[in-house]
């Protein structure tokens, strides 16, 4: 179990070298740090002087190991468009990327596991097949053409729902803030966790619709009917554990999927999270921020795939022996 | 491909021939627009600010020379609309053929070749796959063009949208093309045709390749969608193509500043359109992979 845990780590290391790499990259080889920070008017000397305080005249490898190396202290650099650190601009704005991210997750496994089973155990039923010309619709719908439409119906012409922001939030702790502990933060995440789960939702719906048809076709459900188990018992203790490995491992790589979503649902709801920092950054050309969104985002997948290869041993028995 | 078997699935099916008579409308709306559209929304001489915000027909104060009613400038928005299908679908388009040549070349070297050179590039479509394939196009997107020269970024920008869209979804194409080539690399006439001495690029190209287009052509399909929706996507967050040419993302982008003032119709429009479009393409690739795929006859 360790080493398993061990052996991923270590081919984890490579990829974010890689992905460090290209992160260095742009820093080095697009724009220009050193005539941004100098402005116009500069002497020769000064601008020498600077180039040797930020170690430009080094070689290429030791200014790549330098740059692995602050950031592994978490010092991404300085943002050329708000002139604040990465770092911190990035950690304060985590805690509602996540939030969103949650909810939706939430959202969609909540909804779209009890629609599967359900499309899968009466497969021919006319609500069935009203889910499954939903799911495709849902499919076609671009991210966000559906908050504008969501906007406009709960926002604009019922006004149930506020329509962009995060409402009041809460800190807690050093430096997270919440929105889930007040009415108003709740109503805020509605209309984007929609946005942001659906997707998902339509996704895991399909898939636990098709294992469900798998499983339940297999001798081992027609042996718990021939023992008279009751429906219920059979579909959600028998049928329904067995469907669950997959979809464990589609919900937890589309967490990543939602990560990198959510800016788009973030620039229409204008969540202040790292996904709107982030449009708002390639808009302008703001490379150190672009990297260290790419290094941060590089770590949240890796580690949710790892999150996801141990979950499997927490639901399949069966893989806990033979490694 | 077209035999009479394909013919006849077709017209059995009522969706794929509803689908493809709206795709095939809106195409024709779309490449025949600066002849058929009512107005011309480019023409920024005849647009005159008297006319701003008409509403569609079917409201108060509507009248039939703007069908759909007019933006904050007074353009017509089913003429911009028609304008604006032709750049999303040549987006779209050119981003998915950029991406089959660059999946097949990939996918057939990776395929044939094997050992190595098979490992790192499928390697580097497996990572790229983990990653949503918008958030490639936006990084890609966004780096070049803070790479180029500032007075050239408009002039080149739907080339950088092309080539960005087509990188992020090139893996897709890649690994249908590649595990088709595996098959087809043991058979009878490779080893034939390398027998006689046929170079591998030409086996590659004149011999492996016409017997792993097939599936291209569904995914082809499919990938159009994705990549009117991505192109679209771009567009609404600003970071796509340039405001003088209206796609319908960029449509929608500007027709959302007026959502709360009551002025609905100018984003909801291009909105639906947008649906419409990449409905129809996804309806029209799903009854293709069926009506492909001899075990499902």
């Amino acid at each position: 179990m360790f080493g398993f845990i061990g052996s991923r780590l270590l081919q984890a290391i490579p990829v974010l070298m890689v992905v460090g790499f290209i992160a260095f990259a742009l820093f080095a080889f697009v724009g220009d740090p050193v005539s941004i920070l100098l402005g116009q008017d500069h002497t020769e000397a000064q601008r020498i002087a600077l180039v040797h305080q930020l170690g430009l005249d080094q070689p290429f490898y030791v200014q790549y190991v330098k740059f692995l190396w602050t950031c592994l202290h978490g010092d991404f650099g300085v943002s050329y468009r708000l002139a604040q650190p990465v770092g911190s601009l990035l950690a304060e704005r985590l805690p509602a990327t996540l939030e969103l991210a949650i909810t939706a997750s939430v959202l969609a496994f909540a909804i779209g596991v009890p629609m599967g089973v359900y499309t899968g155990i009466h497969r021919d039923s006319l609500l069935s097949r009203v889910f499954m010309v939903g799911s495709l619709m849902g499919v076609s719908l671009p991210t966000f053409l559906l908050g504008i439409l969501l906007i406009l119906c709960f926002s604009v012409a019922l006004g149930w729902l506020p329509s962009f922001g995060r409402g009041p939030v809460v800190h807690v702790g050093s430096w997270w803030t919440t929105g889930f502990t007040s009415w108003a933060g709740i109503r805020a995440l509605i209309l984007p966790g929609i946005t942001l789960g659906l997707f998902q939702m339509t996704l895991i719906m399909r898939l636990v619709r098709a294992e469900m048809l798998e499983v339940l076709r297999t001798d081992y459900i027609k042996f718990a009917r021939a023992r008279g188990l009751t429906n219920r018992s059979i579909n959600f203790g028998h049928a329904l554990k067995n469907t669950l490995v997959p979809v464990i491992t589609i919900i937890g790589l589309q967490f990543g999927g939602i990560v990198g979503f959510s800016l788009v649902t973030e620039t229409v709801f204008q969540w202040p999270g790292m996904g709107l920092l982030l449009v708002q950054s390639v808009a302008v050309a703001d490379i150190p921020v672009m990297s260290a969104y790419l290094l941060l985002i590089a770590l949240v997948f890796l580690l949710i795939n790892l999150i996801v290869d141990l979950l499997y041993y927490a639901v399949d028995p069966r893989l806990r022996i033979g490694r | 491909m077209f035999d009479s078997d394909f013919a006849y699935s077709f017209r059995k099916s009522p969706v794929a021939v509803a689908s493809a008579i709206i795709a095939l409308i809106l195409v024709v709306a779309a490449v025949f627009a600066p002849w058929i559209a009512p107005h011309d929304p480019m023409d920024v001489a005849s647009l005159s600010l008297l006319d701003s915000f008409k509403p569609p027909v079917g409201m108060p104060d509507a009248d039939w020379s703007n069908v759909l009613g007019t933006d904050n400038q007074g353009r017509d928005v089913l003429s911009a609309i028609m304008y604006g299908m032709r750049i999303s679908l040549l987006v779209g388009f050119l981003s998915v053929l950029f991406a089959i040549v660059v999946g097949i070349a990939f996918g057939l070297l990776a395929g044939y070749a094997g050992g190595i050179t098979d490992t790192i590039l499928m390697r580097i479509a497996d990572v790229q796959l983990t990653f949503p394939s918008i958030l490639t196009a936006l990084l890609v997107d966004g780096v070049i063009t803070a790479a180029l020269p500032r007075t050239m970024r408009d002039a080149l920008q739907i080339y950088v949208i092309i080539f960005a869209i087509g990188i992020s979804l090139w893996p897709n194409f890649a690994r249908t093309v590649r595990g088709s080539t595996l098959v087809e690399r043991n058979k009878d006439y490779v080893m034939a045709a390398r027998v006689i001495g046929v170079p591998s690029w030409r086996i590659m190209l004149s011999h492996v390749l016409p017997n792993v287009i097939g599936p291209v052509m569904v995914i082809g399909t499919l990938g159009l969608g994705l990549a009117i929706i991505a192109e679209a996507t771009l567009s609404f967050l600003g970071v796509g193509l340039p405001p003088t040419a209206p796609s319908l993302g960029t449509l929608i982008r500007f027709g959302d500043d007026f959502l709360f003032s009551g002025q609905w119709w100018v984003t909801v429009f291009p909105g639906l359109t947008l649906i419409l479009m990449v409905l129809a393409i996804n309806l029209l690739g799903d009854w293709l992979r069926d009506a492909l795929n001899p075990r499902l006859r």
